[in-house]
């Protein structure tokens, strides 16, 4: 593995991703929806097998677009819906027959999970949970200790997460490739745990962002990082923050299509399959 | 619901707000949202409001962590949860219906609430479903969030009301019970009882659930729902719309 960033095409991005990785995905929601639907894509294509999804702490279409196209062993997640689209069909289809693992999780859980990793510790303590089934069901997993400081009371602790790569879309890329997340600290939070991260991006910054005190503070640096791949309007159809929106038509397309797995896989084969439709739209 | 139902709840969750210093809203929830507006504006501004999703109302500078590490330090002192299937001990499920893991229906998940509900204080539970035994249950199957927990867990936060469509329940958490504090329109005790899977309380002085006083129409109208499109466009306008309605055509309000 190289000690510098890569830049490289889609194909390049998807070299670095094996079957059975555990994979750290983000959120559409915050300032920009961060989620690597290109990428996404690619990952279908290449008919990638056994993925473990590990949602930061949730995921939407990108979930379900994974799972609909046989790519997935299992996930962990706050919740997986396509929020004003309705529930996640092939998420929930694939639940229910048991062809998929459902690691039952809760969004703190997994930022603690992730923290742990971040900074080199093997677990994390965290607030809540005790009561919940949620922890019950994760018990193998996740353990309640008694605080070892007065006053003593339990506590909940998770192990610390290790992603084989985090994935995700950033809006700017500078020459060095140290990549601009704004507020999204989460995507540094993955970037940090994971083995290695994997970047698709708007656009290119000329020059090296760190000159520049006031982009400082949102930069994820570019030595965690792998690869990155310029991919304009990678992020299609979620919505990108400033650049651009929604596409509400494509999402009520797919959200109707992945009713059924045949539906899905219709939708597959006119907008997934061909890399060409990339371009085309 | 109806866009009357929806303003009902807004007036309800407004009211509950009184007296509140920092509201927190997660994401997916327009009548909250609209209720914290409301709240501020009505409280003449001496509220802060976090709306997650939302650029122009959350100050959050990082996206995930500051989040819950500002729920578990005690920044927000109020918060909304929204359940699919409530019990009478104040617990959660957001995870499906049936024996977990055979689901007979799976809903997205617990998302942030087993930390959450535990750790803000003044809980607001809120159920759009229809007030029925399906939804108001014995024993919920499965508890995303417990509603109550034991003396020895640390735990500075938990519900304080519940809002549903038939009425408002008041959560005394020393006993874990509801009790009955106001009927909508139209409600009766006994209707109440036969659509409540547990068992409740009722308030010596129950009464009806009042609906917006014509104050809440006009902010709602003027500046909640302008203010508020940015994140939920179609919700903001009907809500906008039948407020405007209710000015027009209400022949009595209430004065608070």
């Amino acid at each position: 593995m190289s000690s510098v960033t890569r830049f490289t095409d889609i194909d390049g991005i998807m070299d670095e991703i094996q079957d059975g990785d555990t994979i750290a995905i983000p959120t559409m929601l915050g300032d920009f929806s961060a989620v690597a639907m290109n990428a996404t894509r690619a990952i279908v294509r290449r008919g990638r097998r056994g993925l473990h999804l590990v949602c930061v702490p949730s995921s939407s279409l990108q979930a379900d677009m994974l799972i609909g196209g046989g790519c997935v062993a299992s996930i962990q997640a706050g919740a997986v819906l396509l929020y004003e689209y309705g529930p996640a069909r092939r998420f929930i289809e694939r639940f229910h027959d048991g062809s998929l693992i459902v690691k039952e999780a809760t969004c703190p859980a997994i930022q603690a999970g992730l923290t742990a990793a971040q900074k080199g510790v093997p677990f994390m303590p965290l607030r809540g949970l005790i009561g919940s089934d949620v922890l019950r069901v994760r018990a193998e997993d996740w353990k309640v200790v008694d605080n070892p400081f007065p006053p003593h009371d339990p506590i909940v602790v998770v192990p610390a997460i290790h992603p084989d790569v985090a994935l995700f879309h950033a809006p700017m890329v500078d020459e060095l490739g140290n990549v601009w997340i704004g507020r999204r600290g989460s995507l540094r939070l993955m970037a940090h745990a994971a083995r290695k991260t994997l970047v698709t991006f708007e656009r290119r910054y000329e020059g090296d962002m760190f000159q520049d005190h006031t982009l400082v503070p949102g930069l994820l640096a570019a030595h965690s990082v792998t690869a990155v791949s310029h991919q304009p309007r990678g992020a299609w159809p979620l919505h990108f923050g400033d650049e651009y929106a929604e596409d509400v038509a494509h999402m009520q397309i797919y959200a109707e299509a992945a009713r059924t797995q045949a539906g899905f896989d219709a939708y597959v084969e006119r907008y997934v399959a061909a890399a060409a439709t990339e371009m085309a739209r | 619901m109806s866009a009357a139902r929806d303003l009902l709840f807004i007036a309800t969750f407004a009211r509950l707000l009184a007296g509140r210093q920092h509201p927190l809203v997660g994401t997916n929830s327009p009548e909250p949202a609209c209720a914290v507006l409301l709240a501020r504006e009505l409280a003449g501004n001496d509220m802060r409001v976090t709306i997650l999703g939302s650029p122009r109302h959350s100050y959050l500078s990082d996206d995930l962590a500051e989040l819950f590490d500002s729920a578990a330090r005690g920044v927000f002192d109020a918060f909304f949860i929204g359940g699919g299937q409530i019990d009478g001990q104040a617990n959660v499920n957001l995870v499906g219906i049936g024996p977990y893991p055979a689901l007979e229906k799976r809903w997205p998940g617990s998302h942030g609430t087993p930390l959450l509900y535990m750790m803000i204080p003044n809980a607001i539970i809120y159920v759009r479903a229809e007030h029925t035994r399906k939804t108001l249950v014995p024993k919920v199957d499965f508890i995303s969030t417990a509603g109550v927990s034991d003396a020895r867990v640390h735990r500075p936060g938990g519900p304080v009301a519940m809002v549903t469509s038939r009425c408002v329940f008041r959560f005394d958490r020393a006993r874990g019970r509801f009790a009955l504090a106001s009927l909508h329109p139209g409600e009766s005790v006994e209707d109440l009882r036969s659509n409540t899977g547990f068992d409740f309380d009722v308030d010596a002085l129950l009464g009806e659930t009042p609906g917006p006083t014509r104050q809440m129409l006009e902010v709602l109208r003027d500046k909640v729902c302008p203010d508020i499109s940015h994140l939920y466009p179609q919700f903001a306008a009907r809500i906008g719309h039948e407020a405007d309605r209710q000015l027009r055509t209400a022949q009595s309000l209430p004065a608070s």
